[in-house]
């Protein structure tokens, strides 16, 4: 324990003094708190700074408010209670500059996938030749080149959440909310994904906010790790990785990548064992 | 055409070939039923002759006509009542009930609002019509991916883009069902109401040359109609299968 602790603090925090690029003040969210029946605490409260260009993941038990706290900063929903902000201004609505990637499949099933790529970018109002260069660049980066005349229905979950993050990068934006994105890849796929999404982060500079449930994929690919508290969900402990920038996921073997990933789930197995017991109760 | 196509195919061609036979060799009699050829001869020179080409006029275009109101009404309907819970609480008992009860019942009070004549038609027609497309509409909206109107909401697009651009190819293959069975029941409201009300129309016409013995003609009119219906259905069900597979979520 004072071992791996040890090695953590060792690792030097090179974002810790950039500049914010989003952050929550006490921010809490309860569901059907006005109207009658039974409010659900679902989140909170959450204080937390995003630092520009940083990487930051956030693992916690299944039900606990993940999805919910990346609304709040999606300007999707309103905190409850709290503060939201967005390059220092208040979040009202989705702001300018934010791209997301949801959990469920939100690929368009009546365009193909280039038009699906393209989508964001014509609303957007971007020339035909620009739309055309980044939706190459795009679909060339996620592996569907062969695919850009298909509908999504062709497809394999997977894929369509290829399509969709690439309709969200085109965009270029600077703060990318990832809510499991990978869940529906092999974990080969996974791993070069996670290769691409590094690179693409380096090269762009964008905040990145990324939920999974798998401790690897955060251990390898974040800056800072943000590990979160059972329903409702608070960040108990946020674990700074010291990865240096061109990082890769070869890191996998280093020895730190391990002492990352039992720190992470240490704190985890405890919050996860209590979603067991309340759901066991509920059962019963 | 695919296997059971032409097994469908084979089974028309079949019954038709009996009646004929049964017909020539007077096993049924003429009274009763015309030979088919006889039946396509006479559809063939009424259409030429164009005796009938007033009614039919009359009666597809009040079938266009409620169609159109039927499947325009019963979309704004579906909408508002999707938007308001309280409302549709209430409503939804009617809709689900709706078809259990023969609206054609009601054709007297129609009269007495309408009169005869084409605006009873239509509004029995569209009365009998209007519910499909607004339970149609209904399940479209409710089945929408909540993904999809979040990922409108993140391109920044306003309500009515978001309505053209999203919701409507997204709730497509529900609405075209719903313009299926409005144009079903459309065929069946106008047609029966001529049958009952009116001095006119392709409905009347079959009614008149059945009350005059005028069989060929009689049968005739109802091949016209049945042709008709088949067109139209096919290139429907075209239309519709394509917009259901690329709905169909293949996971
Ligand atoms: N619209 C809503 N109304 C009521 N309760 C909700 C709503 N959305 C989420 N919840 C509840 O809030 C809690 C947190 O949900 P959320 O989706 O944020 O969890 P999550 O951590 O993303 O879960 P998962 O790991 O399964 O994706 C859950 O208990 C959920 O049932
Ligand atoms: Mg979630």
């Amino acid at each position: 324990m004072s071992i791996m602790s040890e090695a953590i603090a060792i690792a030097p925090a090179p974002e810790a003094h950039a500049p914010v690029a989003a952050s929550l003040s006490g921010v809490t969210r309860v569901f059907g708190a006005s109207g009658s029946g039974m409010a659900v605490h679902a989140l909170g409260p959450i204080d937390l700074s995003l630092y520009k260009g940083e990487f930051f993941s956030v693992v916690g038990p299944s039900g606990c408010g993940k999805s919910t706290l990346l609304d709040v900063l999606a300007g999707l929903s309103k905190p409850t209670t709290g503060t939201a902000e967005f390059e220092g201004r208040a979040i009202d609505g989705v702001p300018d500059g934010v791209g997301v990637v949801f959990q469920e499949d939100a690929s368009f099933p009546w365009l193909t996938v280039e038009n699906n790529v393209a989508f964001g970018l014509r609303r957007a109002g971007f020339e035909a030749a620009e739309v055309e260069r980044r939706v190459n660049y795009a679909l060339g980066f996620m592996g569907l080149r062969d695919f850009r005349k298909a509908y999504p229905v062709q497809l394999s979950g997977g894929m369509r959440q290829r399509v969709c993050i690439a309709r969200t990068l085109v965009l270029q934006p600077r703060l990318i909310l990832l809510d499991e994105p990978f869940g529906a890849l092999d974990q080969q796929t996974r791993l070069l994904m996670a290769d691409e999404l590094l690179r693409l982060w380096r090269e762009t500079n964008a905040t990145v906010f990324l939920i999974t449930h798998s401790l690897d994929e955060a251990a390898m690919l974040s800056d800072r790790i943000g590990v979160m508290s059972a329903r409702p969900g608070t960040i108990i402990e946020t674990i700074e990785t010291g990865w240096p920038k061109d990082r890769d996921s070869r890191i996998v073997s280093d020895l730190r990548f391990a002492s990352i990933t039992a720190r992470m789930w240490e704190k985890l197995r405890v919050e996860t064992m209590k979603t067991m017991v309340s759901q066991e109760g509920k059962l019963q | 055409m695919k296997r059971p196509g032409l097994v469908s195919a084979a089974i028309v061609i079949g019954c038709i070939l009996a009646l004929e036979v049964a017909c020539r060799y007077g096993f049924i009699r003429r009274s009763v039923i015309p030979a088919p050829s006889e039946i396509v001869s006479m559809l063939y020179m009424l259409l030429k002759s164009g005796t009938y080409n007033e009614a039919i006029r009359l009666t597809l275009s009040n079938i266009a006509i409620s169609g159109l109101i039927a499947t325009v009404l019963g979309f704004i309907l579906g909408v508002i009542i999707h938007a308001n819970d309280f409302l549709r609480r209430g409503v939804e008992p009617f809709l689900v009930s709706y078809y259990a009860v023969p609206t054609f019942i009601f054709y007297p009070v129609l009269v007495v609002i309408f009169g005869v004549g084409s605006a009873a038609i239509i509004s029995i027609a569209v009365l009998m019509s209007v519910v499909a497309m607004i339970t149609s509409t209904l399940n479209g909206l409710d089945r929408l991916p909540p993904a999809f109107p979040r990922t409108a909401r993140v391109f920044q697009m306003s309500p009515v883009s978001t309505a053209l651009l999203i919701t409507l190819p997204a709730t497509a293959p529900y609405l075209f069902t719903g313009m299926r069975l409005v144009i079903s029941y459309s065929f069946i409201g106008v047609i029966a109401s001529e049958f009952i009300l009116a001095g006119e129309g392709l409905g009347y016409s079959i009614s008149y040359t059945y009350n005059n013995f005028e069989n060929s003609k009689m049968f005739a009119l109802m091949l016209f109609i049945i042709v008709v219906v088949s067109v139209i259905n096919s290139v429907l069900n075209n239309i519709d299968r394509r917009l259901k597979q690329r709905l169909q979520r293949g996971d």
